[in-house]
């Protein structure tokens, strides 16, 4: 049946498959002839390599390293600059990196070769901290003060002033911790040849980027390689970039071998040696007058950004740039600074910088305003800010901010300002609120000057096909994207295929992340579909369209001056937690979510994106703990670092307002990041209140709230 | 000692001869190409590799093959075909269980199992009941009203 509306239900495409078992993901392929690869991988966060060990290697088994790379490629992976090195050559700079890879036809064997190879090393005292990195702990790793990015932007009249006006200044620090991506299908790809290219199968959400950042490695072109992606069990950004750093070995591995080669993670693999979400640490400075109003806040932001920069700037900007959160203060001042440490890099993790800020600031106000005897949600709904209002980047914000309307949909659904004032702090009850938003897209007009995306439909009799470079990971895009075209083109969604992306055969829509591909690429295709149905009795032809930026959107890169982002979506949550007075364990009891995300494409799939995105966030602030001693992961596999079952967190009460966004598709705005980036400070701020405790930083698992409760 | 371990793999006999260690997950797998049976920890702490063994529900990663002497066992590829099996898909389907899957095969064997037990669960006795399956995806809410959804849909079909 053709799609009349875009609120029509249909089938997701992908479920059944992957119900029935049927999915292939990267582990279940494999090719005639087929060879195993294992990573040997740095033992140390820091030091020189004096020597490689490698056993005596049966016939048909390889050690790959940086030696084989050859005269005409250069030892780097290209993400946004070239810095990360595909093999550790002469030092290492974190637990992890990649020395070589063990190449051969039996697993066992290789086992054996990998636990036999070993490495000499002279080690050097490592940074791991912010503040090890700050302290230039065993001397600077990057340039002469650890600094690898920063930024700063400010907003209304000099701080300076405001402070000396001020009638009190609030300071707190507050902290998150690393955070583990645990998508269930580990990292993997599987390298072989096909008609004299490279060919990589991968999980991965950006076959564009890994093509790009591999090819240098052998002095190819990126159009020399394809890369085809297979059906990706999650990624959450932990396969933004990381994908490359199992691609570039690999394809140096296939230069000499010539033989199809896999190489699949295993948990543990997975868990200590992948990228992780940056930690923080953010100061605030609040200038406050004598009835607790807020005069103006400044702000230092640090990320650790580990032993490489990756995407670390982008993400730190987008950490500054939502560091005041939802609110339209008098003055802010904020500076954002990602230090060098001898971790593994810190990545790309939904919401992408966003999640620190936004839990730093709200959880700064719910401390102000407990101790000027506010309730959080009546003081913060004072600083809302409103269509037309300034942003940090002197922006200004060009949609409605339905804010109190969501404020209003959930304190109602939770009961919140009665339980709020019921629940007396230290009761064993707790109910806590939050409020955040998250930019669209490529911070800025990084849309129209970087990433320019195309996209193309293509018609052969009455079927339709879609040539995108976005990826399915699990969000629901390749149904998303296919009622997008089907809406626009007044036919039924069974006449449209949208196969995983083969670099080789379609264009470059740009990443699948920033929660843009609804946004940007839904919208390109919509556009291609107005005018496939206008042409559609011409027979067989196709139609290709590059991104056109709206009109009215100034951005300085240089200055980070102007709108950041072309629009938000919005969020606000309620948790409300009860806590056991013998054993001090929490138990949340209710969630309530009410998001703003322009018009939903597929309510169900929405449905699907809130609460896996809450229920990580609260997974985020109670119970993911994941530390470094010297260098090293302490949490190895499922049993040490733990995420939320089926029992941890109640069934979720969620709402949506309708908002449309005039340049989405059919009214959509991004959602997949926001629905992480709020729960969390709710979730912090019932536990305060339920135990009395005041909360700096996250995780705070059973254990931390003991020692917290024990300095009250 | 036993050389050849024999035991029943979806209503089929399997012999096998190789190391009595080996994962049950790996005969699985790459012995018998059962791929519907996915791998999330190794160490039966995420429930992806999750399979029926004479009734029971099992993490496949941490049997040995040698503890299968006599056994049947029902994995995916043994349900989706039958009326239970196509029931449960298709409320996973229908009610939005399914992101990006990896879990689901192991999802659907548990709910299996706790439709054959118990044909009238309420929302607590399916969360307990797939209390063992990770799903880093869904935040459980929609695979739990997928499975209730197979109950009802399902209605006579589980009392048999």
């Amino acid at each position: 049946m053709p799609l009349t509306s875009i609120d029509d239900r249909v089938v997701r495409v992908d479920a059944e498959a992957k119900a029935r078992g049927e999915a292939m993901y990267v582990a279940d392929y494999s090719f005639p002839d087929m060879l195993y690869a294992y990573m040997v991988r740095s033992s140390v966060p820091r030091g020189r390599i004096l020597d490689i060990h490698v056993p005596q290697l049966p016939d048909g088994y390889y050690f790959i390293s940086a030696k084989d790379i050859p005269e005409n490629g250069r030892n780097e992976l290209w993400m946004i600059q070239k810095d990360w090195r595909c093999f550790a050559d002469g030092d290492v700079r974190y637990v992890g990196e990649t020395i070589g890879l063990l190449v051969g036809p039996d697993r066992n064997i290789l086992k054996y070769l990998l636990d036999n190879t070993k490495i000499d090393y002279e080690e050097e005292t490592p940074a791991v901290t912010i503040d090890d990195a700050i302290a230039l702990k065993g001397g600077p790793i990057y340039g002469e003060d650890n600094i690898l990015c920063s930024l700063y932007c400010e907003k209304g009249r000099p701080m300076q002033e405001i402070f000396n006006e001020a009638d009190s200044v609030f300071t707190e620090t507050l902290e998150t911790g690393f955070q583990e991506h645990v998508h269930l299908d580990t990292n993997g790809a599987i390298i072989t040849e096909e008609d004299g290219k490279y060919v990589i199968y991968v999980s991965a959400q950006c076959p564009f980027y890994v093509r790009k950042s591999v090819a240098g490695l052998l002095g190819l072109n990126p159009e020399d390689i394809v890369i085809r992606q297979v059906t990706t069990g999650g990624a959450f950004g932990g396969k933004e970039h990381f994908p490359d750093v199992l691609c570039g070995p690999l394809l140096v591995a296939e230069s000499v071998i010539h033989k199809p080669i896999k190489l699949v993670f295993d948990r543990t693999e997975d868990m200590l040696y992948s990228v992780k979400r940056h930690p923080s640490k953010i100061t605030f400075r609040t200038a406050l007058d004598k009835e607790g109003s807020i005069l103006g806040i400044e702000g230092t932001i640090y990320y650790n950004c580990g032993a490489y920069l990756s995407s670390s700037y982008v993400v730190l900007q987008r950490g500054v740039f939502h560091a005041n959160g939802v609110y339209d203060f008098p003055a802010t001042y904020l500076k954002g600074m990602g230090v060098a440490t001898n971790t593994f890099p810190s990545d790309a993790f939904r919401g992408f910088g966003a999640p620190q800020t936004l839990f730093a600031i709200e959880t700064h106000l719910d401390h102000i305003a407990r101790k000027f005897g506010f309730d959080p949600a009546e003081y913060k709904s004072r600083y809302f800010i409103k269509k037309g209002g300034e942003t940090v980047t002197n922006g200004h914000i060009v949609e409605d901010v339905k804010l109190p309307e969501m404020l209003k949909q959930i304190a109602d659904a939770s009961d919140y300002y009665r339980k709020a004032a019921e629940y007396g702090i230290g009761s064993g009850k707790g109910i806590g609120v939050s409020f955040y938003n998250h930019g669209g897209a490529f911070t800025g007009n990084g849309e129209q000057a970087i990433i320019k995306a195309h996209a193309r439909l293509v018609k052969t009799g009455e079927r339709v096909l879609i040539e995108v470079g976005s990826t399915e990971m699990g969000q629901g895009f390749q149904t998303a994207l296919r009622k997008i075209a089907a809406n626009a083109l007044g036919i039924d969604i069974e006449m449209i295929d949208y196969p995983n992306p083969d670099t080789s055969l379609v264009p470059d829509s740009g990443p699948t992340a920033a929660s843009r591909s609804t946004m940007i690429v839904g919208k390109i295709i919509e556009d291609c579909a107005k005018e496939m149905r206008e042409r559609w009795d011409e027979g067989d032809f196709s139609v290709e369209k590059e991104y056109v930026h709206p009109e009215g959107h100034p951005w300085d890169q240089s200055t980070f001056r102007g709108d950041a982002y072309l629009g938000y979506g919005w969020g606000a949550a309620i948790v409300e937690v009860e806590v056991d007075r013998l054993t001090n364990e929490v138990k949340t009891v209710g969630i309530w979510t009410s998001h703003d995300i322009g018009h939903a494409i597929d309510s169900l799939i929405v449905h699907g994106q809130v609460n896996g995105g809450v229920i990580q966030s609260l997974g985020y602030a109670s119970m993911e703990k994941m530390e470094n001693r010297n260098g090293h992961f302490r949490q190895e596999s499922m049993s040490d670092y733990v995420v939320p079952t089926s029992m941890d967190f109640p069934k979720q009460e969620w709402f949506l307002v309708d908002n449309p966004y005039q340049w989405g598709p059919q009214g959509a705005k991004g959602m997949g990041e926001l629905v992480f980036n709020g729960a969390d400070a709710a979730y912090v701020d019932a536990v305060e209140r339920a135990l009395g405790i005041t909360v700096t930083k996250i995780p705070i698992p059973g254990e931390d709230i003991e020692e917290a409760l024990e300095n009250v | 000692m036993y050389k050849e371990i024999e035991f029943r793999v979806n209503g089929n006999k399997v012999v096998y001869s190789g190391n009595p260690l080996t994962r049950l997950v790996d005969v699985l797998r790459e012995d018998l190409k059962l791929i519907g049976v996915k791998e999330g920890c190794g160490e039966g702490e995420c429930g992806a590799c999750s399979v029926i063994k004479d009734g029971k529900l099992v993490t496949s990663c941490i049997i040995p093959v040698g503890a299968c002497l006599g056994s049947d066992i029902l994995t995916i590829e043994g349900i989706r075909d039958t009326e239970k099996g196509k029931c449960l898909i298709t409320a996973f389907r229908d009610g939005g269980a399914v992101q990006c899957g990896f879990c689901i095969p192991g999802m659907v064997m548990a709910a299996y199992a706790l439709l054959e037990s118990n044909p009238n669960p309420t929302e607590r006795d399916v969360r307990i009941a797939i209390s063992g399956n990770i799903c880093r995806c869904t935040g459980y809410d929609l695979i739990v009203e997928s499975i209730l959804l197979a109950a009802s849909r399902g209605g006579e079909l589980w009392q048999q």
